[in-house]
């Protein structure tokens, strides 16, 4: 497997979050990604950019273009200095389609990628990296 | 490493006639399948093979994964892909690799015939390269039927989710076979964009081709008619045999608030009721009488096929 | 500060959604319908998202909190035009959009709410009053 192509992208302020958001799409749409795996892949960014701006403070991400054989694929990976994440567990499982409360939205962007990993202890900061393959 | 290079230098000092003996076993062999396969063609690639091989061995041992195995890896598996095009069986194919065994076996025990111990371990150690060289040959068959079967998965997803429009507004998705992720996503996409291209504002989704529900093929389900309400058209679900719903029960399934009909003619009907439509009976059949009459009510029919009035 | 516009009809709110909004930008609108049912005393929103590209937890949940804070006012909602794309990754988000109405585009939203202000009582005189 290799990495054709990766850029990085500061995420600071919520004009930030759409600004990956645009940095995704148009990476997705140029590793030959179809409208829905763009759509999903973006809409996943999108929950992991606020989270990392929210919870995070603030923090990076680094998009990558992989080749798999055959396969394409597009790796993003979230990471902050933040609090850490306490209970991983619970927070996947967190308020996200009760529509009120705080809700991670880690549950949601893990279904909307194809691989999910998760790297959070508090006081270490969070890492997070998602992979759709088209 | 002694062993090892003890097999290197069998194989240099005695090429020719381990190739002439290993050809003969695979002639031999019906596994060599001498119908598909010319005399001329199997020697070239025994003989290229066994060079390979050669080098291979007096460079990296028996390690037949090792970087010194490369040309040898990739010559089985071009080799196999080629044969598995062929026709050949994966023990076919296979075979080409463990008919060597005799002629290389047979000449170990002429070299170490008087120290069974050093025998044994050098018989051991082909034999294992022999072996991983041989499942080379199965993993690569396996690989080349995975990608002709996506292959023809694709073509059939293409083939098999057709969106029809049953009236105005009413589209029907009567799905055939079975309901896995790739699918649902292609049903899902097709009928959601009939939806904006045609303006419906109800679909029947109808299962009476889908063989059987589990919870995943459920789940499948409703998230189509999920994402088709978040647009704004409702679904029906129609062909729901006796053991479909049963099975549905069972496994707790909520359908919420779709509704179901057990044939596609029932939900169309309730499609009809609910855009404000219903069907109408024009003429008693042969009240105008005669064949003129008839004639021209065939005519009528075919002019205005669809008579529904409003109500 | 940039807004999104909220056009009126007679006692009708309009929205259209035309930008890729951050997630100020989504509360500043939450606020202000909020703020312009009540002042207008509006009996029904529409929300045109059909050039959103994305839909995600933040906008879903604006989108179900202005539903709701409109019921609340005795205010009907529609939300329209959602891309095929946008309502698949919904789903698989699981974002269920409980108590959001949604039609096909802005004709049959506004013919979902004409239904509902008449069966309310409010004739076709109510409507498309231009301000």
């Amino acid at each position: 497997m290799s990495i054709v192509h990766s850029e990085e992208r500061q995420i600071r302020s919520s004009e930030d979050v759409v600004l990956v958001r645009q940095l995704v799409r148009s990476k997705a749409i140029a590793h030959g990604f179809g409208l829905i795996d763009q759509t999903k892949l973006v809409t996943a960014a999108s929950e992991l950019a606020r989270n990392t701006l929210d919870y995070g403070g603030g923090g990076l991400v680094l998009v990558e273009l992989l080749n798999d054989g055959a396969r394409k694929g597009v790796r993003l990976t979230f990471s902050d200095e933040g609090p850490g994440i306490p209970n991983i567990e619970q927070a996947m499982r967190d308020g996200f389609t009760t529509g009120g409360g705080l809700g991670l939205g880690l549950g949601g962007a893990k279904r909307l990628a194809n691989e999910f990993t998760i790297a959070s202890e508090p006081g270490k900061g969070t890492r997070i990296s998602i992979t759709r393959w088209r | 490493m002694a062993r090892s290079t003890v097999l290197g230098e069998v194989l240099t000092q005695q090429e020719e006639s381990i190739l002439l003996d290993w050809i003969d076993q695979q002639v031999a062999n019906a596994a060599t399948r001498s119908e598909l396969l010319s005399r001329g063609e199997l020697q070239e690639q025994s003989r290229h093979f066994l060079t390979l091989l050669r080098q291979a061995v007096r460079e990296g041992g028996v390690e037949a994964g090792g970087a010194a195995f490369e040309p040898v890896r990739r010559a089985l598996e071009e080799l196999s892909l080629e044969r598995a095009r062929q026709g050949y069986s994966p023990i076919e194919t296979a075979m080409f690799v463990f008919s060597l065994k005799q002629p290389v076996f047979f000449r170990l025990r002429e070299r170490f015939g008087d120290s069974p111990q050093a025998l044994a371990d050098a018989l051991w150690e082909c034999t294992i390269l022999l072996d991983r060289l041989g499942l080379i040959t199965t993993e690569a068959y396996q690989r080349a039927r995975e990608q002709v079967i996506v292959r023809q998965q694709e073509e059939m997803l293409e083939l098999s989710t057709p969106v029809v429009t049953l009236w105005e507004g009413v589209l029907a998705l009567p799905l055939i076979g079975t309901l896995d992720s790739a699918r649902t996503q292609v049903v899902m996409e097709n009928l959601l964009e009939r939806i904006v291209a045609t303006g419906a504002s109800l679909a029947v989704i109808d299962i009476t081709g889908v063989p059987t529900v589990d919870t995943v093929t459920a789940q499948h389900l409703l998230k189509t008619v999920a994402a088709a309400r978040l647009m704004g058209a409702d679904c029906i679900l129609s062909g729901i045999r006796p053991q479909i719903a049963q099975t549905i029960v069972h496994l707790g399934v909520d359908l919420g608030d779709i509704i179901t009909k057990a044939t596609l003619a029932d939900a169309f009907a309730v499609a009809l009721k609910r855009m404000g439509l219903g069907v109408q009976r024009l003429n008693a059949p042969g009240a105008k009488g005669g064949r003129q009459g008839q004639e021209q009510n065939g005519r009528d029919q075919e002019e205005r096929p669809w008579n529904a009035s409003r109500s | 500060m940039e807004r999104i516009p909220i056009l009126k009809m007679g006692r009708y709110l309009l929205v259209t959604i035309q930008v890729d909004m951050h997630d100020r930008l989504a509360m500043t609108l939450q606020d202000d319908l909020t703020e312009r049912i009540v002042k207008e005393r509006a009996k029904a929103v529409l929300i045109d998202i059909s050039a959103l590209e994305i839909v995600d937890s933040f906008i879903g949940r604006m989108l179900a909190n202005i539903a709701a804070m409109a019921r609340v006012l005795d205010a009907q909602t529609v939300v329209v035009g959602m891309r095929p794309a946008v309502a698949i990754t919904l789903v698989e988000l699981g974002l269920s959009l409980t108590g959001v109405r949604t039609a096909l585009n802005v004709e049959r939203g506004m013919e979902m709410l004409r239904q509902d202000l008449a069966g309310e009582g409010y004739g076709r005189d109510d409507e498309h009053r231009a301000q």
